[in-house]
């Protein structure tokens, strides 16, 4: 991974990659979509309401990937002091806060049809929002270190406050097991899928159509860090003149 | 020791550390943090009459029964281990039907009827076309069965 730690070089593999996972992805996510919304028959229960789960569950699932990503960027910063990992973990963050909000919302608007409620207390939602809330102090805390220096990445003390709110990723993914709660029950499990293979399938192409789109974002992000690290280099040396 | 192999070691402690209190935490949330009793939570524990709770559990097929006034529903939750009859006045969810889930709100009268003020529909895991319905998924073979 030290390969990658000279901005130049990385740059010269994320520029051309962005461009390889943005295409791809947007191209997927829009197959997926339109073949959920216009292909797959309706459940047998809920109607049409059930196409949200193509937005849906992508999102949940880049919500908590995001923050296990933020995890793994702490840790290599704090173990390994690699210089990008505290600029990817600042790259994340926005795009991960961003699908936690799409999740938390479709997730609302499926509710109100399907249960006869926009928002309860129950243990998924509730630490879904925890999840949401604990992006907007990373991102509070992210911008903060990085005017205060840091290489445009996130501080340590940051870095540590990443790592520590993993711990909710497997709150999260657990909380319909271990609790009573109004969100149903996992259905895709490594054992197996309880959504027929008619209704799945799209799912397949949003779910890595948006995972591409988001490892696109996080790149450009962490470009455009690098490139104002540039300007302000170049900055304080003129000042200097 | 490199500095290196200090931090990691750190690193690696803490995080055990994190991840033990929250599963700590957790375990000792596990019926605080319940969204609903259970039928069988409401037979072990006793909860008394008049207090608000929430009840989950499957509507017992052929329970269901409308009352005269049109507005009265009258049917059984259960959980497998326990059944509680339930009652509730008003306009119920789409969803909400026989041998399906639902999570009602209200309290215990004196004589162990449930009285919902509000009913919301539980969904399960399964998702099919409309052709399926009638199918259940199989927990040990992975597949779709006939439930006839």
């Amino acid at each position: 991974m030290h390969r990658f730690a000279n901005p130049a070089r990385f740059l010269k593999i994320a520029r051309p990659l962005t461009v390889w996972l943005f295409w791809p992805g947007l191209i997927l996510l829009l197959i997926g979509a339109g073949c959920g919304l216009f292909v797959t028959p309706a459940d047998y229960l809920q109607g049409d309401t059930v196409r949200i789960l193509y937005i849906h569950v992508p999102a949940a699932w880049l919500g908590m990937g995001g923050w296990t990503g933020i995890a793994v960027a702490a840790l290599m910063q704090l173990v390994w002091r690699h210089p990008l990992a505290a600029i990817a973990g600042r790259a994340i963050a926005v795009p991960g806060a961003f699908f936690t909000a799409i999740c938390l919302i479709t997730g609302s608007i499926w509710g109100r049809p399907t249960w006869g409620t926009w928002w309860e207390w129950d243990g998924r939602m509730t630490s879904m929002l925890v999840l949401f809330f604990l992006y907007l102090g990373y991102i509070a805390l992210g911008n903060a270190s990085a005017r205060q220096g840091n290489g445009g990445g996130v501080s340590p003390v940051t870095a540590i406050f990443g790592l520590v709110g993993a711990i909710n990723i497997p709150i999260i993914n657990r909380s319909v097991v271990w609790w009573n709660s109004l969100h149903q029950g996992p259905s895709i499990t490594l054992r197996g899928s309880s959504i027929d293979t008619a209704l799945l399938w799209p799912l397949g192409l949003t779910l890595l159509g948006f995972t591409l789109l988001f490892a696109a974002i996080v790149l450009m992000r962490m470009r455009a860090i690098l490139a104002q690290n540039k300007v302000e280099a170049r900055m304080q040396r003129l000042a200097r003149g | 020791m490199k500095a290196k192999h200090q931090r990691l070691i750190l690193a690696l402690v803490a995080l055990v550390a994190l991840i033990g209190a929250g599963l700590l935490a957790a375990s000792a949330l596990k019926d605080e943090a319940a969204y609903f009793y259970a039928p069988h939570d409401v037979k072990t524990k006793g909860v008394e009459p008049g207090k608000a709770i929430r009840l989950g559990g499957m509507v017992v097929k052929g329970s269901l029964k409308r009352a005269s006034d049109g507005v009265t529903v009258h049917f059984d939750v259960t959980d497998g281990k326990a059944t509680v009859p339930a009652s509730f006045k008003g306009i119920t969810p789409d969803l909400f039907r026989e041998g399906s889930g639902v999570v009602a709100e209200g309290a215990f009268d004196v004589g162990g009827t449930f009285q919902a003020t509000n009913l919301l529909a539980k969904h399960d895991e399964r998702y099919m076309p409309r052709e399926l319905e009638g199918m259940q998924y199989d927990e040990k073979s992975h597949k779709m069965k006939v439930d006839r």
